[in-house]
């Protein structure tokens, strides 16, 4: 069992959808970044996903581009990440950390250095977003091996040949992207998402976080209907922006209620 | 002596060559990569689209384009015959029509509807408009706010070619922000877009495709290289940013062992300073843009911005084909320095009456110094893949000349 693991298995006996909710480690600088994350978890999230800032992310809406930018400038690195979830840890032992960043800072660190590192800092997955399953066995491998979770992105334009391929070799949970675009983009008709979502977690035998794009409580309370998790990336990022931690927490605790009660 | 060997077997069916290329994008693009590999793969031996590939570029882009001995500058360097091959003579100016037009023709077979691109100087971007605007295909380029602001002429010319020019400030406002905006471009309209990749690039199977469509300057140079003088160079020589117009060269001869092969990277302020664009010679491997290859990056993995005179050698990264022919010590890798470009680039106007990009102008640095290394009896081919019409102001304001 791992804490991603248990946090979904209480979720599903709770009959509830989870609330994961995304902070850009760094943004505007760490203290900040340790303050939100436990405020996060106080305002209901179940899992936190914590940006690790790279200089290209070419899948990310101006939110999150804006976020790195800002992260990268305060100084922050992968190293700096890991430290984050390492004072995290000490007083959160149960709520599972998933980095969510891009393959170069990965591959510079070394795959296997950077496994280790995790590990030992208590986190518990890797989003990334540029390492297809084509690409992923050199980083994929150690993280199996030190019992972490690398979660896979499905999409729109996963059809069904493509699909087990995708959801082969993954753990913890996989991340359905709403819609083709970019993060914080717009989301697709729940009714469209709800057929992914179905067919993900049955080709998959995950649960289903479903992101890109979701900024409402109404949204929120939507996805939450019929998938297992709910992703908030850029509207978090948003409202730290706008109004601080005290903002980010608002929101969360808003979107983290939505989705707790929908069903 | 001329040995077979496998260089230019490569890529693998993974895309790689050796440890670089591959196909490093978002999920959402995964299937565009890999229907695009498919219809490549499907249509690139196609007779119709060989044909209609090569009239096109004899009747629209002006191929074959000569090849030219440049006897006053073999003059001035005292050593082995230069030869130039006369891409810059191509429609719009440079080698990156080749490319453009093949892509396109290909995007046509696969009934997609819509054309985007990046670009840095704006060569790309204009020959991307200019190929979109004969078949009438909507084209839409990515160029980064600060090279909009440098490149005015090349941004109105993509408008008189009907496209639409998106000045991209996300990031820092480059080169590479103009692809990463590109691939957000493509991410979000996967259905009916067609990426044009600029250069030797990009996921599988850019590189090779991209190279493919360029290789018809090696090609040609190969062929007439025999035809006036017997016998094949002793050294092929390009400038290198993303390496398309040095793939395209070296790609027909990687097999005559003979032949070195030398590409010219941008060290800018020089490549012990931090101002420069030298993938090869001062960075490392890394993953960007879709591929695993050597990069201008952090000890954290950041990229670094690179710096050159010449704004199309400014990318932080090089072709993964070049990585691996770098490794391989199939090719040599030099540089040359932003100051050494600006010399050639009036030298080469003065004595020959062909006014080279900057770009080839860093070639030619080094054909210098390799024309009195291999001596008299020596032959160097110099892919002249751009003229130099879109630089004279940033060359009259580097030597302090008012228009």
């Amino acid at each position: 069992m791992t804490r991603l693991s248990d946090t979904f298995a209480r979720l599903a006996s709770e009959g509830k959808a989870g609330f994961v909710a995304y902070v850009m480690a760094g943004d505007p600088d760490a203290a900040t970044t340790l303050e939100v994350m436990h405020g996060l978890v106080e305002a209901g999230a179940d899992v936190i996903e914590l940006g690790a800032p790279f200089t290209d992310p070419m899948a990310d809406g101006p939110p999150i581009q804006r976020a790195a930018l800002r992260a990268l400038d305060s100084g922050m690195t992968l190293k700096g990440v890991l430290q984050l979830i390492a004072e995290f840890r000490k007083t959160n032992a149960a709520t599972p950390v998933v980095i969510m960043g891009y393959a170069n800072p990965f591959h510079a660190f070394g795959y296997q250095a950077f496994v280790d590192a995790a590990a030992a800092a208590g986190a518990d997955g890797v989003i990334c977003v540029d390492l297809p399953p084509e690409e992923d066995a050199p980083f994929r491998e150690p993280m199996e091996r030190a019992g972490l979770s690398l979660i896979r992105l499905a999409t729109p334009t996963t059809d069904d040949d493509r699909l087990p391929q995708v959801v082969k070799n993954t753990s913890g949970f996989v991340y359905y992207v709403s819609t083709t675009g970019v993060t914080g983009a717009g989301i697709g008709q729940t009714a469209v998402v709800s057929g992914a979502v179905d067919r993900v977690r049955k080709a998959s035998g995950l649960p289903v976080a479903v992101g890109f794009g979701v900024k409402t409580t109404e949204r929120a309370a939507e996805i939450a209907k019929v998938a297992d998790a709910v992703v908030v990336g850029s509207a978090i990022v948003d409202a730290l922006a706008e109004g601080g931690v005290a903002g980010a927490v608002k929101l969360a605790k808003e979107l983290a209620s939505a989705t707790h009660n929908a069903r | 002596m001329t040995q077979p060997n496998a260089f230019s077997h490569y890529p693998d069916a993974s895309g790689l060559f050796g440890e670089y290329g591959g196909r490093f994008v978002a999920e959402t693009l995964m299937p565009n990569v890999l229907a695009l590999e498919k219809a490549y793969a499907k249509w690139k031996d196609d007779p119709a689209f060989v044909k209609e590939l090569e009239d096109f570029a004899r009747d629209f882009v002006g191929r074959p384009s000569p090849l030219y001995f440049a006897e006053r500058l073999t003059e001035e360097f005292g050593g082995a015959q230069i030869w130039f091959k006369r891409d810059e003579l191509n429609h719009t100016g440079a080698h990156k029509i080749n490319n453009c037009l093949g892509q396109v023709l290909l995007a046509r077979l696969m009934g997609k509807t819509r054309i985007i691109a990046e670009t840095g100087a704006g060569q790309h971007g204009v020959a991307t408009a200019t190929v979109a605007a004969r078949f009438g295909i909507p084209c839409e380029v990515y160029m980064g706010a600060t090279d909009v602001e440098r490149q005015k002429p090349n941004v109105f010319r993509m408008k008189l070619l009907g496209a639409k020019v998106h000045a991209v400030t996300s990031g820092r406002g480059t080169l590479k922000d103009a692809m990463n905006e590109a691939l957000r471009d493509w991410v979000t309209n996967p259905d009916d877009t067609f990426y044009v990749i600029g250069t030797v690039a990009g996921p599988h199977p850019y590189p090779a495709m991209v190279r493919d469509f360029q290789s018809v300057i090696g090609r040609e140079a190969r062929a007439q290289m025999l035809e006036r003088i017997g016998r094949l160079p002793d050294a092929a020589v390009a400038c290198i940013g993303g390496g398309s117009n040095a793939m395209g060269l070296f790609y027909p001869f990687l097999e005559d062992e003979s032949v070195r092969l030398i590409g010219v990277e941008a060290a800018g302020k020089g490549v012990d300073t931090p101002d420069h664009a030298a993938s090869l010679n001062g960075g490392k491997p890394g993953i960007l843009h879709g591929n695993r290859t050597y990069l201008l990056q952090d000890e954290d993995g950041q990229i670094v911005e690179g710096h050159s005179i010449s704004a199309g050698l400014d990318y932080p990264g090089i072709g993964p084909e070049h990585a691996f022919l770098h490794d391989a010590g199939r090719a040599e890798y030099r540089h040359a320095t932003d100051a050494e470009a600006l010399d050639m680039f009036q030298l080469c106007s003065k004595l020959e009456g062909i006014i080279p990009a900057l770009e080839p102008a860093h070639a030619l640095a080094r054909v210098r110094d390799l024309a009195k290394e291999l001596g008299k009896d020596g032959v160097i081919l110099m892919n002249m893949c751009g003229r130099g019409d879109k630089d004279v102001f940033s060359v009259a304001q580097a030597l302090g000349v008012e228009l």
